[in-house]
């Protein structure tokens, strides 16, 4: 074995023994699938916390578009809600003014969102790192100030409200108690996972993936490195946009918090605490956050800061990642 | 024999810094041509220069016929560029079949696919899996590069080019850093490379130079010094100098 | 011409807030490359300190706010000191992940010990009337506010360009191994430094308590505006804080007078144009 040299540290000598012959990804459907069965399970489990349920379902899938932006592309954003919330008012005005289909409006919040991180990141993609950083927080905040002043199309500071949300498939009422509400969320859901997984082991996902890692050679090998990182960020915008439409179609309304920088950083802490890069620790980490929001929530909420302050803190202190790393290299193989 | 590579002139200023000053050279199929000097001497932003990641301010890059001066390195890369750096500039956590599977997607276009599984295309999971082999690392397939023994990553920079399969390889330093014992497998490398393929390598190593040049250009303070064979080049009383400082 | 006067001179005082608060921040994101989120925490830990020192302990204004900005500089050094340091080598979304983190404590932790209500800081007479210039009269506390802003920014420079200290600063931020290597103490420089950061937020607080309310979620509601004129200025550079803040505090508050509601829209828009204009700062350090 190849003994250690003046810049790298000490090879790893038994390798091989650790890792199998070549590299293998898991199908793209079993990890979906075994979020459909979660969350199923959860649903039938918590019949009365359906509402809660949903919430955690639309969480899940924003942060797993961000997780495709931040995790992926290694894009590190503040400004994801911007396409949240243009996939939110989408789907709303389109209810209000349109057709209350849920499908169609679904479509419409995908559209909204993959359109607007399309233009948005045409001009973003052009900076790096910090510089970047800060421009996705001025564009977030550039759509909320329009979307403030354009009260007659979003109901500027009081919301977007009184649109009504037909039978999804014609068929399916949105009921009460928030049955057909969450099972649509959890489908949704998982058919966006799928497709995420899908993007991240295709060529186009591993050529995203080197780009994060190393865009000099990248380019060294001829990638087209703008235009990938483009597509990415346009996906992840339109499934960040189909997380927004579920939102406005589940609760009947939509406000500027979906544009709102809190929204985003939020969403950024949810991917951080799960772990970036693999899918499965953004729905890990929204799962968590959602709930320990949720059964703090009732607490005075500045309390609950107390306890998510401190978490956030010994969650980097202690370092988890490098448990959940472990973890997955002992569970799963590297694709 | 035809010809690849064409520099014309070129010339390159970082601010007052003038590093590259009218250098001119050409390559041919075939050629393996070295480029010494002292250092400082401006080799890698030559270098950088041909392959596309840094501008010149004035002279011409022609690949094979096409003036690729003001263009950027994917169409060089399209034209059969390849090169490696002096420093390695791999991947780090993908595993080194993928970091090779990479670059065979890029050259057959298929780097924009985005539905079906890297798993899906054999044929260059294959190739990929050949490539490796004929680098003596098959058996660190599924390892990420990072975890790899230095020498090794050095291999892996060698094999990404020519998964390539360039007409003209930059090949900057490919043994730096890497102690005498394990570069066997280097100089193997080097020595199996295609016959036709045009090489410009980077070295200090002496050895290595006299014994795997056909040419031998040498740079001194951004300027071309000399150009021509080892044997011309051993006897240059101006490469003594700027090498061993006796006056010329 | 009332109104511009008034946006020149309320835009100029908003601006020198916002430099003295973000200088600090510019300085530590250059020299430690430490992603800092909870830096504006420390605008409002100065804040409240004087607050409390001038209404509760009935302090004299004008001893109350050094002591509130010592309090805070030794805050900052405590926390550099026991925990901050640690993660300079972390990945930047882990500093992000901890230092937000932290600035929740420090709102809860600030809720707990004063409860949501803003806080007020009682000016003294002298500060509290208007300055007659013989053209217009301006309120003492912008003048204040202007003149204390320039005179960190001249107080920074000096201290970077001219004093031992300057130039061990200098070294660390452009080759820190080199300069350990030379017997800089580069642990005492990331202390003070971070230390003279937190301070010059906590003033910055205490200057800007009129135009930015001291309340809990202060840490958090101006961090953004603060980010901003880091990025425009440009890490590192004191000039490129002034000039970022000047500029986009008069935007903003030009935008407040004359368009109010399109919110901030024009100083994003600024904000945006700026940095793609001059991505590594206005000054390019």
């Amino acid at each position: 074995m190849n003994t250690s040299t003046t810049l790298q540290g000490p090879a790893k000598a038994p390798s091989e023994a650790r890792h199998a012959a070549a590299p293998r990804c898991r199908p793209a459907w079993r990890a979906p699938l075994v979020v459909l069965a979660l969350g199923a399970l959860a649903c039938a489990l918590l019949p009365e916390q359906l509402g809660l349920m949903t919430r955690i379902f639309i969480a899940a899938l924003f942060v797993l578009s961000l997780d495709l932006v931040v995790g992926v592309a290694g894009l590190a954003t503040l400004g994801h809600a911007a396409v949240f919330g243009t996939g939110a008012y989408a789907a709303g005005i389109f209810a209000l003014k349109v057709m209350p289909d849920p499908l169609a409006g679904l479509a419409i919040g995908i559209g909204a969102g993959g359109l607007l991180a399309l233009a948005s990141g045409a001009f973003l993609l052009r900076y790096q790192g910090f510089t970047f950083l800060m421009l996705t927080v001025a564009v977030a905040q550039i759509v909320l100030s329009l979307a403030q002043k354009a009260r007659d199309w979003t109901g500027g500071d009081d919301g977007l409200s009184g649109f009504t949300v037909g039978p999804l498939l014609g068929h399916f009422a949105f009921d009460l108690e928030g049955r057909v509400a969450a099972f649509y969320a959890l489908a949704v859901l998982v058919l966006m996972h799928y497709v995420a997984r899908r993007l991240v082991d295709s060529p186009f996902g591993l050529a995203v993936r080197g780009i994060h890692e190393n865009r000099a050679r990248m380019a060294a090998l001829g990638t087209p490195v703008y235009r990938r990182l483009l597509a990415m960020y346009a996906a992840a915008g339109a499934i960040a946009g189909a997380a927004g439409a579920l939102s406005a179609q589940t609760n009947a309304i939509v406000g500027l918090d979906s544009l709102s920088f809190a929204l985003s950083a939020e969403a950024l802490v949810m991917l951080i605490l799960g772990g970036a890069g693999r899918l499965s620790g953004a729905l890990v980490g929204a799962v968590v956050f959602t709930l320990l929001h949720h059964t703090a929530a009732s607490i005075n909420p500045y309390h609950w800061l107390f306890v998510v302050g401190f978490m956030l803190m010994a969650v980097v202190l202690v370092s988890p990642a490098k448990a959940w790393g472990w973890l997955r290299r002992r569970v799963g193989a590297a694709s | 024999m035809s010809l690849l590579l064409d520099i014309r002139g070129l010339d390159k200023r970082f601010g007052g810094l003038h590093v590259t000053r009218g250098v001119s050279f050409q390559l041919r199929a075939g050629d393996r041509l070295a480029l010494i000097g002292p250092n400082g001497a401006g080799k890698t932003t030559l270098v950088n220069q041909v392959s596309g990641v840094l501008r010149p301010d004035a002279g011409e890059i022609r690949l094979r016929g096409e003036n690729v001066t003001r263009l950027g390195q994917a169409r060089r890369v399209r034209l059969g560029l390849a090169r490696t750096f002096q420093i390695t500039t791999l991947a780090p956590h993908l595993p080194v079949q993928r970091q090779i599977e990479m670059a065979l997607f890029e050259r057959e276009g298929l780097g924009g696919r985005a539905w079906r599984s890297v798993d899906a295309y054999p044929a260059l999971n294959a190739e990929a899996q050949g490539l490796l082999q004929r680098f003596g690392l098959r058996a660190q397939a599924a390892t990420p590069t990072e975890d790899l023994a230095y020498g090794e990553q050095r291999l892996v920079e060698m094999a990404l080019a020519l998964a390539l399969r360039p007409r003209v390889l930059l090949l900057d330093e490919p043994m730096a850093g890497v102690p005498k014992g394990d570069g066997a497998r280097l100089l193997a490398a080097l020595d199996s490379l295609p016959r036709d393929l045009a090489v410009l390598i980077i070295e200090h190593d002496m050895d290595l130079v006299f014994r795997f040049a056909s040419r031998i250009v040498v740079l001194a303070e951004g300027a071309v010094l000399a150009d021509g064979s080892p044997d011309e080049i051993r006897r240059d009383p101006k490469v003594r100098a700027a090498y061993l400082g006796t006056p010329a | 011409m009332t109104v511009l006067f008034n946006i020149a001179v309320d835009g100029l005082a908003y601006g020198m807030v916002l430099f003295v608060i973000a200088v600090g921040l510019s300085l530590t994101l250059g020299l430690m490359r430490f992603v800092n989120l909870s830096h504006c925490a420390f605008a409002m830990v100065g804040g409240y300190c004087a607050a409390f020192l001038v209404r509760q302990a009935q302090w004299n204004f004008w001893l109350a706010v050094p002591a509130a900005i010592i309090a805070t500089a030794a805050l900052g050094a405590v926390l550099e000191m026991l925990v901050l340091r640690h993660l300079y080598r972390r990945k930047e979304l882990d500093q992000v992940l901890f230092t937000i983190g932290l600035s929740f404590f420090l709102i809860a932790a600030t809720n707990a010990l004063a409860g949501p209500q803003v806080q007020l800081i009682p000016l003294p007479p002298g500060l509290a009337g208007s300055v007659d210039l013989g053209f217009r009269t301006l309120p003492a506390q912008r003048l204040l506010v202007i003149g204390a802003g320039l005179a960190v920014a001249a107080g920074a420079a000096w201290i970077v360009a001219r004093t031992r200290f300057g130039v061990w600063l200098r070294a660390a931020v452009d080759h820190s191994g080199t300069a350990s290597s030379l017997g800089i103490p580069i642990r005492v420089v990331q202390c003070a430094s971070f230390a003279a950061g937190a301070a010059l937020a906590g003033f910055g607080g205490i200057l800007g308590a009129e135009l930015m309310p001291l309340e809990p979620y202060y840490a958090l509601k101006y961090l953004v505006l603060v980010l901003v004129v880091v990025a425009v200025g440009g890490m590192g550079s004191i000039a490129g804080s002034l000039a970022a803040a000047v500029v986009l505090g008069v935007i903003e508050t030009a935008s407040k007078y004359l368009a109010s509601d399109w919110g901030s829209l024009f100083f994003f828009l600024a904000m945006a144009a700026l940095l793609a204009w001059r991505p590594d700062g206005l000054l390019k350090r």
